[in-house]
């Protein structure tokens, strides 16, 4: 079994009246089935309403089935008792940076995750210090988090989250409110702490450029994952990723255009080099 | 001449040891019915700059004419000003309020003064605008979804009839569809109704595709106002400013190093791809 | 920009009084506080001088900032003065037109100015040389006791903590929403205050409707970080008493005992 795994997810949200009675039930996931592998870099590709996040909301026990089942490290989520195992080991970071930082100052907010699971004084202290080393915040740590970017305060939400030793990061769509250079330093970072740290991410996201390194990619529509595969594989279906309202880079989109208009191009072409030389053995 | 701007200055906390210089000495010209783009790093000026284009802060030194007339003038009517130059703040649907989406739309005209009668032909006609048909005018806003609230928000400051609009990130947050669906409106509202627009964006893809004029801001200055393509011909210089230019400017810079003979002037796909297919006419076809 | 206001009045220096327990600064200011009352004599009012004026020095808080603080409550100050003056019955020194001052007034008055000052100096002196943060702490840690009585200490104290963390944001957001609706026309400045209360609910409104929200996803992301309640926990920054604490504790001690001495004299 991989670190996450679910089998036949299905998620229903069901909207009530005033007397409790179910007016309307959404499915948001329907019949999902995931395997993570451990230590992969995995995307999470939809957009706005496909399913994505309330999909990543199951990996910590946040929410809970209404159908099927999702293991976390090989525990149950519905298992009450495993509960703070599970969100120990899998870890999360969200969208908007100022609501999940607690601390008034930096290293204080990293601390936070240690203390609320019984870590002894000297070991938090240890921690925090790694962490913040691992994510290229020491410099800030005195800092009150009003002070920093956008893309800094998600980089101590990461601190925060590595303090607590998970086996995976879970980002449901940390860069959506940050500027281009905020969200590179944030993809920067992930991808650093996948290759040295060995930790399972698992990145929710709509902004195709962040995926391209990524080991695999699952694509959301309608609460069903309707594309898997890696990046060249998936980017090479431009013209379906624009019907599901995504995008492809600039490059892969130029690649589709011209081998649409006859050009014996490959096919899912992720970066300019790889461009750049097929263009030039055609001429 | 729609907005003229001498020489103006901005400091936050004038008279403290705290003092920062937001803009510094900024002249500008904006002509009517322009499309332009507003581009610069975070912290460069560029939101303190559009808050002053509708008197919401007002220059510590150097003056802003509207059609002409001083703004600082003190028989100047502020009000009417805020009328005419519309600004949409960055995640505009924060700003919705009413309990339906009518009402919301109508807060900007009620403010005018104007006759019922009028409120609600503007509010009808900004919804319309933003394509948000009757069907939702009874409906909380915040039981619209994300992309929708944002259009309702946009139409509230579309509902006061500005001559020029200003929007601050107007794709902040939105998903490419959603994004694709805000700028087109935006476009379509700079054609249909002749209005000036200034659009403040981080996505130079978007920017390159839409305005046809960018100024870029760096530290509170001014540092280049041109055409898309003379601007990011200057990539190296965007790149130390924190910025970068189109991906197709590199991708373009790319094929020219290899000996490609593609016209440096490309910016977007489109026109890429025709370019292309000029060098290379039929070769390469199987 | 607004986000840089700092909360309190926080001065940073390293001071003697900057590094005790912010317990030891808490049970001090109301010592404090509780001596100015003992009596209205000369005596009292002497020593109190001599132990604030020598906290200030140890303190190392610039004088003029003391003084800014008294500022706010110079109204307050003159009524409570004037009333004193003016309304004592007793042995009357002065008298012009039907105004009269008395013995007893001047000397009421002198006290009530004196403990009034005192008192905001006291306690704005725990605010200079103590965060917010640490003053939470120190609340946490002291009132702790109170949890086998079924007080929620921990939860008031993380809420306070959390309050301090959200208010630059929430007024920079306030700041925000105003100009948006500023955009649109909206006035806050002019009317009368039925007009005024009304015109605040464009404001208000979304300013609320951002906090829950704010909330929600904080609290979501306080559970993903496994956290429970106070069961359990440990703490980063333990507070200790250390042997500085203990001397002050001495010295309080001692400063209260003389203080209800005087009244034996």
């Amino acid at each position: 079994m991989g670190i996450i795994k679910t089998t036949k997810l299905v998620f229903d949200y069901i909207r009530q009246d005033e007397e409790s009675n179910e007016v309307e039930i959404k499915r948001a996931v329907d019949q999902v089935d995931l395997d993570i592998e451990e230590g992969s870099f995995i995307a999470i590709l939809g957009h706005n309403g496909s399913g994505k996040s309330t999909l990543a909301k199951h990996m910590n026990a946040i929410l809970l089935p209404t159908e099927g089942g999702v293991w976390v490290c090989g525990e149950d989520t519905k298992d009450e008792t495993k509960l703070w195992d599970i969100r120990q080991n899998a870890g999360m970071v969200f969208q908007n940076p100022d609501n999940q930082i607690i601390g008034n100052i930096v290293e204080e907010d990293v601390g936070f995750g240690p203390e609320n699971i019984g870590v002894e004084t000297s070991e938090i202290w240890r921690r925090v210090s790694s962490s913040l080393e691992a994510v290229g915040m020491t410099a800030y740590r005195m800092h009150s988090p009003n002070k920093l970017s956008g893309g800094q305060k998600q980089r101590v939400a990461i601190a925060g989250i590595m303090a607590m030793k998970p086996r995976c990061i879970i980002m449901d769509e940390p860069t959506a409110m940050l500027d281009p250079n905020g969200r590179k330093e944030v993809i920067k970072t992930i991808h650093e702490l996948n290759k040295t740290e060995n930790i399972t991410i698992i990145l929710i996201t709509h902004y195709m450029e962040e995926v391209i390194d990524a080991d695999k990619i699952f694509v959301m529509d309608n609460g069903k994952v309707v594309m898997e595969g890696t990046p060249k594989e998936i980017f090479s279906r431009t013209h379906e990723l624009k019907e599901l309202r995504l995008d492809v880079p600039q490059v892969t989109e130029l690649a589709y255009e011209l081998k649409q208009a006859g050009f014996d191009l490959s096919d899912g072409i992720l970066t300019i080099g790889e461009l750049v030389e097929e263009l030039c053995q055609l001429r | 001449m729609s907005i003229t701007i001498r020489d103006l200055s901005f400091t936050y906390s004038k008279d403290s040891v705290f003092a920062i210089t937001a803009l510094n000495h900024i002249n500008l010209e904006i002509p009517d019915g322009q499309f332009i783009g507003l581009i610069g790093h975070t912290g460069s000026g560029k939101s303190t700059l559009i808050q002053h284009l509708n008197g919401l802060l007002r220059g510590t030194s150097g003056e802003i004419l509207f059609h002409n007339k001083n703004i600082y003038d003190k028989d100047f009517n502020m009000k009417n000003l805020r009328s005419k130059v519309g600004l949409v703040f960055q995640y505009p649907e924060h700003q919705l309020f009413e309990a339906d989406v009518f009402t919301d739309v109508c807060f900007g005209p009620k403010n005018l003064g104007l006759s019922a009668e009028q409120i609600k032909q503007r509010a009808k006609a900004a919804l319309d605008l933003v394509g948000i048909d009757e069907s939702y005018y009874q409906q909380s806003p915040f039981s619209l979804s994300g992309g929708q609230k944002r259009r309702v928000a946009i139409a509230g400051v579309l509902a006061m009839e500005p001559e020029v609009l200003v929007l601050d990130e107007p794709t902040a947050g939105l998903d490419p569809r959603g994004r694709d669906e805000i700028l087109a409106e935006i476009s379509r509202l700079h054609q249909k109704k002749h209005m000036t627009i200034i659009l403040v964006s981080h996505s130079m893809e978007d920017i390159a595709k839409y305005v046809e004029r960018i100024i870029v801001m760096n530290k509170g200055e001014k540092v280049y106002d041109d055409t898309p393509k003379e601007v990011f011909k200057n990539y190296q210089e965007l790149e130390k400013m924190g910025l970068a230019a189109p991906q197709m400017s590199y991708i373009v810079r790319a094929l020219r190093e290899k000996g490609f003979p593609i016209d440096s002037n490309v910016t977007t796909v489109s026109e890429a791809k025709t370019e292309i297919i000029k060098v290379l006419g039929n070769g390469g076809k199987p | 920009m607004i986000r840089d206001i700092t909360i309190g009045q926080y001065y940073p220096v390293n001071s003697i009084i900057h590094r005790l327990d912010p317990r030891v600064k808490l049970v001090g200011t109301l010592v404090f506080i509780i001596s100015l009352f003992v009596s209205v004599r000369i005596l009292p009012y002497l020593i109190a001088t001599i132990f604030l004026v020598a906290v200030l020095r140890i303190s190392k808080i610039p004088l003029k900032y003391i003084v800014k603080g008294l500022k706010s409550i110079i109204f307050l100050l003159m009524i409570s003065v004037l009333f004193n003056l003016f309304l004592t019955e007793g042995e009357v020194i002065v008298r012009f037109f039907f105004l009269k001052i008395t013995k007893e007034g001047l000397r009421l008055a002198s006290f009530m100015a004196i403990r009034l000052i005192y008192l905001i100096v006291g306690s704005s002196l725990m605010t200079f040389t103590t965060t917010p943060n640490e003053l939470t702490d120190g609340l946490e840690k002291g009132l702790s006791p109170l949890k086998a009585i079924k007080v929620p200490i921990h939860e008031i104290s993380m809420m306070m903590s959390i309050a301090l963390r959200f208010i630059p944001i929430l007024i920079e957001e306030t700041d925000k929403i105003m100009k948006a609706q500023m955009a649109r026309g909206a006035d806050f400045e002019s009317g009368n205050f039925l007009k005024k209360a009304k015109s605040l609910i464009p404001l208000l409104v979304p300013l609320f409707i951002s906090a829950f929200r704010r909330a929600t996803d904080l609290a979501m992301a306080m559970e993903a970080r496994c956290y429970h309640g106070g069961a359990g926990r440990t703490k980063m920054k333990p507070l200790v008493y250390k042997k500085n604490d203990m001397i002050a504790y001495g010295i309080l001690f001692f400063y209260f005992l003389t203080m209800f001495l005087t009244k034996l004299i």
